[in-house]
């Protein structure tokens, strides 16, 4: 039964993930398909742009949002990968542990980021 | 998963040796690679965008760490690695959920399998990520 809710979660992390990184990709790296998406005269690395975006509550959103679907659907797979390797009992708590704390430390350094990256933009009037 | 009644005995080196289960193996061979390498791309790009967190100072030194044509080749990599991961994975759920795969039979012989249902998803999903791929490619490369 826990291991359905896990996989579960799996399947719809990997949707969340599927929508978001598609159109983190498009703003970030695609000119063309995300133009439309994009900040006018700026490229989307620029400090303007990346300042803008922090300041907008849809971004910090979904930045969260991918941050922990992506942790969640990655660290799990990976996990999937290491149990069929037929680990015994006392590596299988390891691999649990080890991967839960790696990504709970990973989400909460990146949201602190996301969070923290308005301050940063509107102290130096980015 | 783990299953005591069929242990992986071949372990990693199972994902290159297709043997009778075909074209498939090899795509679930490479869902996983390219799984592990968005994985690794992702902890990494969590770390060097971190810098935007302390300023235009960081951000544009961050920046110039991960600049210049390697970088852009590597990110167009992650790119297609994507594309393939999003696609399959599509694949991977609708299958799981038993769509694609047919109304079960009478195993009459000779015996058919769902293999045949679902060959026609698997070479469509080759396509659209190699369509999405050169899509990427254009825009990635060309559009600087």
């Amino acid at each position: 039964m826990r291991e359905r809710t896990l996989w579960t979660l799996h399947l719809g992390a990997g949707g969340l993930v599927l929508v978001f990184l598609a159109l983190h990709m498009a703003i970030m790296h695609l000119d063309l398909t995300g133009g439309p998406f994009g900040v006018a005269g700026a490229k989307a690395v620029d400090w303007a742009s990346v300042a803008e975006r922090a300041r907008e509550a849809f971004f910090t959103v979904t930045y969260v949002a991918l941050l922990g679907a992506a942790l969640y659907h990655g660290l799990f797979g990976f996990r999937n990968i290491l149990l069929e390797l037929n680990p015994g009992a006392a590596a299988r708590r390891a691999i649990d542990v080890g991967l839960s704390a790696i990504g709970l430390l990973l989400f909460l350094f990146g949201a602190w980021v996301t969070l923290a990256a308005p301050g940063a933009a509107s102290a130096v009037g980015g | 998963m783990r299953s005591s009644a069929h242990p992986n005995r071949l372990g990693i080196l199972g994902w290159v040796g297709g043997g009778s289960w075909g074209f498939e193996r090899y795509m679930f061979a490479l869902h996983r690679v390219t799984g592990l390498g968005l994985l690794a791309y992702f902890l990494l790009h969590i770390f060097v965008t971190s810098a935007r967190a302390l300023g235009p100072g960081a951000w544009d030194g961050a920046m110039a760490l991960v600049s210049g044509p390697l970088f852009t080749v590597g990110e167009y990599l992650v790119f297609a690695a994507f594309a393939f991961h999003a696609v399959n994975g599509v694949r991977l759920a609708l299958i799981e959920h038993g769509f694609v795969v047919g109304r079960p039979i009478e195993p009459v012989y000779p015996y058919a399998t769902s293999v045949g249902r679902q060959r026609p998803l698997a070479v469509a999903v080759m396509v659209l990520a190699a369509a999405i791929t050169v899509w990427g490619g254009v825009d990635f490369l060309t559009v600087r």
